[in-house]
């Protein structure tokens, strides 16, 4: 990676462009299922526009964040340190874990929260091949009826919701589009 | 407006709250702890919403804020300045035209749209606190989902007065899971809580974030032989004859006559606009 490339492709007017990503992290997070356009920022590969995006408008130096597998790279460092000052640390602490979902498993390593503060738990950015609103059924806070999302592993992300109000909370992310599933979100098998 | 950085906060407090917000969205009703800074504002007049709101705004939004209801008191005027200032955003009195709502202790008349967002002021975001002065045993109490005492209160209420009295900031059970208290709103907007827009509550002092997504169940507590009842002045308003919206009591001279008008003004106006009249339409004209 040139110096170049490590200090470029952050936010152009960060307040306000971060402004806009969060109300779309923010608005798919509160409607699980719902797919939206999340952009803004040009990271390394290979992280997808959407996942740079989001760990620049989230992540600072007071968020440790992991990489998994070959997203763990020099050039990804370097850069995600560069635009946010946060710590890379392990599965096990962190506060944001980036990867594609097998890089990432298994699931029982990352913080769940405590009882008493359920919000000490990690969110999982998962790199995915493609976001399609069709797969499994999504029910719960946030959902009219249903809804509906491909998912990476309906059994796994089945286990985490039974942790409720404990859990990981997932952001999906594929090129420019990004989608959520919070703990609170009941899922079922198939259309 | 350059003197600013966009909608005042810096951009790490603005993440720092961002983060909590999704949070609370992921647990609905869970109180989430931030590090709530000091605004140019005292404790009290909604700083935990001005912060809230500050780290949801963007450029495009246009903002609407009420006090009780109303668009035109001090604290309303006041906020709305302050993001006109600082943020440069589009401010508007009408509900429909808002796309983010700050609200001090009312959820507007009119039912609120997918793209809008209502954003509370929170004086105390713990339920049990006045049942529980320790903020450790109240963690304790959510964490094993101890509502008892919560019932307790209502019964006594009950044994008291014959019904349950407590007319304001009415314990909600969000999702089936965590009681949250809904603000001091009347409890005539409980059944609102469910709605279509995201609703998010900031309480500054307390430090403290908390949200519920769109559609999300939202119970009144109550007992099966006293229902949760959404009462209201049993009166229409006098100024444009709705008979379902929440009225505020206005005492109008020393013989203790008296008014009964909407406390949601936008509400009240568009009604009148719309040619609907109430009792002392006519004097409110002349």
């Amino acid at each position: 990676m040139t110096q170049h490339a490590q200090f470029s492709g952050g936010f152009q007017n960060a307040p306000v462009d971060a402004a806009h990503a969060f109300r779309a992290a923010m608005t798919v997070m509160a409607r699980p299922g719902k797919i939206r356009e999340l952009k803004g920022v040009l990271p390394p590969g290979p992280l997808s526009v959407a996942t740079g995006t989001l760990l620049l408008t989230l992540c600072d130096q007071e968020t440790s964040v992991h990489l998994a597998g070959r997203i763990n790279t020099s050039e990804v460092r370097n850069w995600l340190v560069f635009h946010t000052g946060a710590p890379i640390t392990s599965a096990a602490e962190a506060d944001f874990a980036v990867g594609t979902w097998d890089e990432l498993m298994p699931l029982g390593s990352y913080r769940i929260g405590t009882p008493e503060y359920p919000d000490r738990s990690a969110t999982l950015i998962v790199e995915c091949d493609e976001l399609l609103p069709q797969g499994s059924t999504l029910r719960g806070p946030g959902i009219k009826q249903a809804s509906h999302l491909s998912l990476p592993d309906v059994g796994v992300l089945q286990d985490n919701a039974r942790l409720y109000p404990l859990g990981c909370d997932f952001f999906f992310t594929s090129k420019d589009k990004i989608a959520a599933l919070p703990r609170s979100t009941q899922i079922g098998a198939g259309d | 407006m350059s003197e600013y950085n966009f909608a005042y906060l810096d951009e790490q407090t603005k993440r720092m709250i961002r983060r909590a917000i999704l949070k609370g969205l992921a647990v609905p009703g869970y109180q989430v702890p931030f590090a709530s800074r000091e605004m140019p504002m005292p404790y009290g007049w909604g700083t935990g919403g001005v912060q809230v709101s500050a780290a949801t705004l963007t450029p495009d939004d246009t903002l609407k804020v009420i006090d009780q209801g109303a668009d035109d008191t001090t604290n309303a005027v006041s906020i709305r300045k302050f993001f006109e200032k600082t943020a440069g955003v589009e401010t508007t009195e009408e509900t429909e035209k808002a796309t983010i709502i700050q609200t001090r202790h009312r959820i507007p008349e009119a039912a609120l749209r997918e793209d809008q967002i209502l954003v509370y002021q929170v004086p105390i975001p713990e339920p049990l606190r006045f049942l529980e002065p320790r903020e450790t045993e109240t963690r304790k109490m959510h964490s094993l989902e101890e509502y008892g005492l919560m019932h307790v209160k209502l019964y006594e209420d009950i044994s008291q007065h014959g019904a349950i009295s407590t007319s304001y900031a009415y314990p909600v059970k969000v999702s089936e899971r965590y009681v949250m208290d809904p603000s001091p709103i009347p409890k005539f907007d409980n059944p609102k809580l469910e709605m279509d827009a995201i609703q998010l509550f900031g309480a500054g002092r307390e430090q403290r974030i908390y949200a519920v997504p769109p559609h999300t169940k939202a119970v009144s507590l109550d007992f099966e032989d006293y229902p949760f009842e959404a009462t209201k002045a049993d009166h229409p308003c006098d100024l444009c004859g709705a008979e379902n919206s929440y009225l505020d009591e206005v005492i109008t001279d020393d013989a203790g006559n008296r008014m009964f008008v909407c406390s949601d003004t936008d509400y009240c106006r568009s009604r009148r606009e719309a040619g609907h009249a109430g009792r002392l339409a006519k004097e409110d004209a002349a």
